[in-house]
């Protein structure tokens, strides 16, 4: 008897600490990019290497006599690429989400589910590898672009690693939806497309909102598809037909090979930090939103 | 985060790793530049299997990482590709009252290459300058349709970058419209799939592409990079890609360096891609 406690307490104690190491790992992660950027901000020499009012100039050289660190063309990259992704995943993942969850038979929609949640299982560099390969030509021939690789190319594929997400949490939010709800509207003579599209999606709005920010953060943290398939070139721009230069892919092909210590080196983790803050904070809101709608709706069945 | 976490993981692997292979015994360790790290591997794998006893560790990091661990004596041999600088060569002087030894032990020819269906065969060295400074836009301007000309290029870490920007680029910037893609075989890819495209890295043998030939200035005669031009410097955008010491090799390390230099290692640096160093030298002539 007091041996079974024993071991049950050990065991309680194993799951404590477990939940606690990952939170301190992500702490420690921000206080280790943050200790490497830090000396941007107070160190007078790093300060004359890269100079604030440069960081809003529009070349990005790091590799030069002398260098230009201007963040405008990584911005507006990352930008350009998100934007593509989410054009092309918002869509297809709702419409597919209220389908699974109103319109298919059960044993379809419990068939759908696990398929399109295989495609977040895919590794991105594969994605990234097929952007590069294949669907940059078919983007080009298509839209006619003079640079095959290009935001769209790598904002369709990115719009594939984002569209689980939108898809999964969209349907969560869908099915937290009370039957009494759609009871009620197709009691009252409406069909069952204006029950999905008139009550169903409006009071699962804000679980939508929540997939569409998670789905963006994904979009602008996610590093190898671009890397591979963007061109990698910094330019400044608004046509979706140009190579561009994302924030991730910068640091993924860049801080391999930086001299360790000096300005380029910091920047590079300056940006892990934007980068990472902006992620977390977008899956903060996320959450918050799934965490509101749940209450909500479960609150009012 | 994993992009950091690797090269951490990375580091203490190579950190544990050295520390036990110290203590096995006598090792001759070298380091430095990335392009020749798989030359440097696959010298170190034959050797130690021909050579009972011998244990050689291989590193990269840059070639200036390379020169630097030389000088504060954590290596044996740096591997590098390019010249050492003056300013380097004091450091070593202050310190071991030695130039250094500099052993050149393969060539490096970077390719230019266009799309097959390219009419343009040839390009003078200044005019690869104005293409890739974005001053030349259009193929019509050398010779080709009129076509934007497409530039892909290699990222800002590579030695490929650097070298292109020194000697083509003659320490210019990129155009910023070019696409940095990660490694020759991405670049290769890119411009057999770009009929206007143009990219530059190492030898490299793949359908639908073309090798560019290239002239010193406007009227010379062009040439490609075959091993003969390369060898011959005919070719322009040849490079000599060396060894360093401190001093004179001697004992191991001599025998290594001979072996290196004899035709079964230079064989080994044809088939690594790059081009064997004209005559085989021995150690005893490096002394500069």
């Amino acid at each position: 008897m007091g041996k079974k406690k024993l071991v049950e307490r050990g065991v309680e104690l194993l799951v404590y600490l477990s939940s606690w190491v990952s939170i301190l790992g992500i702490v420690f992660l921000f206080i280790f990019i943050g200790k490497e950027a830090f000396p941007l901000l107070t160190d007078p020499r790093m300060k004359e290497e890269v100079q604030f009012s440069q960081l809003w100039s529009t070349i990005w050289q790091p590799v030069s006599d002398h260098p230009k660190f201007g963040l405008v063309p990584l911005f507006i990259g990352t930008l350009k690429a998100s934007f593509v992704a989410m054009l092309f995943a918002t869509p297809l993942a709702i419409l597919a989400a209220i389908f699974t969850s109103e319109f298919a038979p059960p044993r379809l929609g419990r068939a759908i589910k696990p398929v399109v949640e295989l495609l977040a299982g895919i590794p991105s560099v594969v994605l990234g590898f097929f952007a590069l390969v294949v669907l940059a030509t078919w983007v080009q021939e298509l839209f006619g672009f003079t640079m095959r690789l290009n935001a769209t190319a790598a904002g369709i594929a990115l719009g594939l690693a984002v569209l689980p997400i939108i898809y999964t949490v969209t349907e969560d939010a869908l099915a937290t939806v009370p039957k009494a709800f759609r009871e009620a509207s197709l009691s009252l003579g409406a069909t069952p497309w204006q029950t999905a599209f008139k009550v169903v999606l409006p009071a699962a709005l804000p679980g939508i909102f929540a997939a569409l920010v998670l789905g963006f953060g994904r979009a602008v943290g996610e590093t190898m598809i671009v890397l591979m398939a963007s061109g990698n070139a910094s330019i400044v721009s608004a046509s979706l037909g140009d190579s561009i230069r994302t924030l991730s892919a910068t640091i993924a092909a860049e801080l391999a090979e930086v001299v360790f210590g000096d300005g380029h080196y910091r920047l590079l983790f300056g940006l892990g930090v934007l980068l990472f803050s902006f992620t977390f904070v977008l899956n903060l809101v996320g959450s918050w939103y799934i965490q509101r709608v749940k209450k909500r709706l479960l609150g009012a069945a | 985060m994993k992009r950091i976490l690797a090269p951490l993981a990375i580091a203490l692997a190579v950190a544990f790793g050295s520390l036990t292979l110290g203590l096995a015994g006598k090792m001759i360790t070298m380091k430095g530049s990335d392009t020749m790290v798989i030359l440097g591997q696959r010298w170190a794998e034959q050797y130690m299997q021909k050579t009972p006893g011998a244990v050689i560790q291989v590193t990269g990091g840059g070639s200036g990482t390379g020169i630097a661990a030389l000088i504060n004596g954590t290596t044996d041999i740096c591997q590098s590709s390019r010249p050492i600088k003056p300013s380097e060569k004091n450091k070593m002087k202050e310190r071991y009252f030695t130039q250094g030894i500099e052993l050149p032990v393969a060539k490096d020819g970077l390719a230019v290459y266009v799309h097959e269906s390219n009419p343009v065969n040839k390009l003078t060295v200044e005019q690869l300058k104005l293409i890739y400074t974005g001053k030349i836009t259009n193929w019509k301007d050398v010779g080709g349709p009129d076509a934007k000309i497409i530039l892909y290029g290699r990222e800002n870490n590579s030695g490929t970058y650097v070298f292109f920007k020194d000697n083509v680029l003659m320490g210019a910037d990129f155009a910023p419209q070019t696409a940095t893609l990660p490694g020759t075989a991405a670049v290769v890819n890119a411009v057999s799939k770009d009929k206007n495209g143009i990219g530059y890295g190492g030898a490299a043998y793949a359908k639908g592409i073309k090798e560019c030939a290239l002239a010193e200035k406007a009227g010379a005669p062009a040439y490609g990079p075959t091993l003969e031009n390369v060898q011959s410097g005919k070719y322009p955008l040849a490079r000599d890609l060396y060894w360093y010491f401190r001093t004179r090799p001697s004992g191991d390390v001599k025998k290594l360096v001979d072996w290196v230099l004899s035709p079964e290692g230079q064989k080994v640096v044809s088939e690594v891609g790059y081009f064997p160093v004209k005559s085989a030298k021995t150690s005893a002539d490096a002394e500069k």
